[in-house]
């Protein structure tokens, strides 16, 4: 099975997040980028189907923010090619424009399955997956919690709330966005991943040139002004666990003692 | 571009979601605005007398053996068919599983703009205003579009509104016969030795806990307290902790006497399992994490030094 991973860099939300002058979008320029989270359970989940199939595992990434790192570091964990798709993306991309890049690199490769993040933390036109297999006109199975071989095809466990699982079979080409892989990420060490970089296995690609507006309009991006905030306890570990106590203990949450 | 404001209905055959009440609350207001009908979208085999008391004007119920359980490349098809005759204004779509595997692939068959993670929609003439919950719940987005949208929802964003006599429409389901999606089976979890949802004291850890050794921390502190230890959701995914104590959007809703969040940041799926309980404690080295906005209480002190502290000042409460 020939699985294609694409891989999103997404800004650190650990990090303080500046805007940019007219509060239209994070300043990407200064800010720290990682891979999307989602993506990474995306390449797991892609990386544990290669080995119980047999294929191959594809990551493609656009020219983001250390995409390079972490193209690399996919390639450090098994995956067996690594694409970068070139181009202007200094601005950030929208989901749209995302789904149609890769729809039209897509086009000229040979793959069964897409595995992606569920999500990103900056998807506000919408999830790529799901936006990629209807571009693709391919079916497509969201919040997949694992991805197994199935008579030819596969079986995608599929997660509701409450903790119900749905499972559905593919019998076709598929986009299926990962929620979380059957298993953590795998780690790999960073001698693993520089030797990665010194293959000089990095393929490189022009990314196409779509026509794909989102139709939405951001007119600004701004904290949630929260309703309430909590009363923040003051002093070191031990007067805040005094504080503690006192609280939960005038609400009759502790029960015994004076 | 019609006036109408359609609502997916989400079902498991034929019971219907609580979100979708929500939806329907919020495109009663709308098609008010627009001057349009609120449209309940029913894809179903066999479950129509779900139609029924949904707060819509109308309902469109799209019948086919394909709708029997949710196959997202039928609901996707069947959806496209009713934008592409009706063309609403707008189109309100629940943000879970269903609401996730449709809106986006509806944006792109339908050609519709999507607003994704709503928490907020406004019409202001031919635009729709929607606010947006983007970076982990760390900022919301004010998103315009000029003309027809998709609003996919955040739970709990909208009053529902229930209650009605919908006029029911049957449309015919085209385009779902030669799908490549097939259902095989849905698992519902078998109740496990603690249950989160009827516990009065949680103390819930997340990503800030560090590792599986570190939950002994919380652990004691739990059992001090005589509560049990629920987690979010990268604590599960992990395997730290079993899924049955995961809260949140995929998890529990749970709603306690006392949630201790202990390095919890607070993203949108997790708030919206835990948000209603009677007193939230925050633990979090991080002041601008979200999970402050909801809690009642909080320190940035290390979540190290506050929990052995905590566990010792109530052991020796309970003994004193």
């Amino acid at each position: 099975m020939d699985i294609v991973v694409p891989m999103q860099q997404t800004v650190d939300l650990v990090e303080e997040l500046e805007l940019n002058d007219d509060g239209t979008d994070v300043e990407r320029e200064y800010l720290k980028f990682v891979a999307n989270e989602w993506d990474e359970q995306a390449l797991e989940e892609a990386l544990l189907l290669k080995e119980a199939t047999g294929g191959t595992v594809t990551v493609v990434g656009i020219d983001e923010t250390d995409v390079d790192g972490t193209l690399f570091s996919a390639l450090a964990k098994g995956a067996d090619r690594a694409v970068k798709l070139g181009g202007d993306f200094e601005s950030g991309v929208s989901s749209h424009r995302r789904a149609a890049i890769l729809a039209a690199w897509l086009g000229g490769e040979s793959y069964d399955l897409v595995l992606v993040g569920v999500q990103s933390p900056e998807d506000l036109d919408g999830q790529t997956g799901v936006i990629l297999a209807n571009l693709l006109d391919v079916a497509h199975v969201s919040v997949a919690i694992g991805v197994q071989p199935h008579e030819g095809g596969v079986k995608v466990s599929q997660e509701f709330g409450g903790g119900v699982v749905q499972e559905l079979a593919l019998s076709g080409r598929a986009v299926v966005g990962i929620q979380a892989a059957r298993q953590a990420p795998r780690y790999v060490s960073i001698s693993r991943v520089r030797a990665a970089m010194q293959s000089g296995a990095l393929e490189e690609a022009d990314a196409a040139d779509v026509d794909a507006s989102t139709g939405t309009t951001v007119r600004r991006l701004y904290a949630p002004e929260s309703t309430s905030h909590a009363e923040m306890l003051a002093g070191d570990a031990d007067d805040v666990a005094a504080r503690i106590l006192e609280i939960v203990r005038e609400r009759g949450l502790v029960k015994t003692g004076g | 571009m019609g006036n109408d404001i359609f609502v997916l209905v989400e079902h498991t055959q034929g019971a219907v979601d609580a979100g979708t009440h929500e939806l329907l609350g919020k495109a009663r207001e709308l098609a008010a605005q627009s001057g349009g009908r609120a449209v309940a979208c029913l894809l179903h085999s066999g479950a129509r007398a779900a139609a029924d008391g949904l707060a819509a004007d109308a309902v469109l119920a799209v019948e086919h053996p394909a709708l029997e359980h949710f196959l997202p490349e039928a609901y996707v098809k069947a959806m496209a068919a009713l934008l592409a005759e009706h063309e609403p204004r707008a189109t309100l779509i629940a943000n879970t599983t269903v609401g996730m595997d449709v809106a986006g692939g509806l944006s792109a068959r339908a050609g519709v703009p999507l607003v994704a993670y709503c928490t907020a929609i406004d019409l202001d003439g031919d635009e729709l205003v929607a606010t947006s919950q983007v970076f982990g719940g760390k900022l919301n987005a004010e998103v315009a579009v000029d003309g027809a949208a998709i609003c996919s929802v955040v739970a709990g964003s909208f009053a529902p509104a229930e209650g009605g006599s919908p006029d029911v429409q049957d449309v015919a389901a085209t385009g779902l016969d030669d799908l490549t999606t097939s259902f095989i089976a849905r698992i519902v979890p078998e109740v496990s030795d603690v249950d989160i949802t009827a516990e009065e004291i949680l103390v819930s850890v997340g990503r800030g806990i560090g590792g599986e050794d570190n939950i002994e921390l919380a652990q004691e502190l739990a059992d001090a307290l005589g509560g049990v230890v629920s987690a979010s959701r990268p604590v599960t995914d992990g395997g730290w902790l079993p899924k049955a104590r995961q809260v949140g959007k995929s998890g529990q809703k749970v709603k306690p006497k006392l949630y201790i969040a202990v390095g919890i940041s607070g993203a949108p799926e997790h708030l919206e399992g835990m948000a209603e309980a009677e007193l939230i404690i925050a633990i979090n080295t991080d002041e601008n994490a979200p999970i402050f906005d909801v809690a009642h209480y909080g320190t940035t002190e290390d979540l190290f030094d506050v929990l052995p502290a905590l566990t010792e000042q109530i052991e020796a409460a309970v003994s004193a």
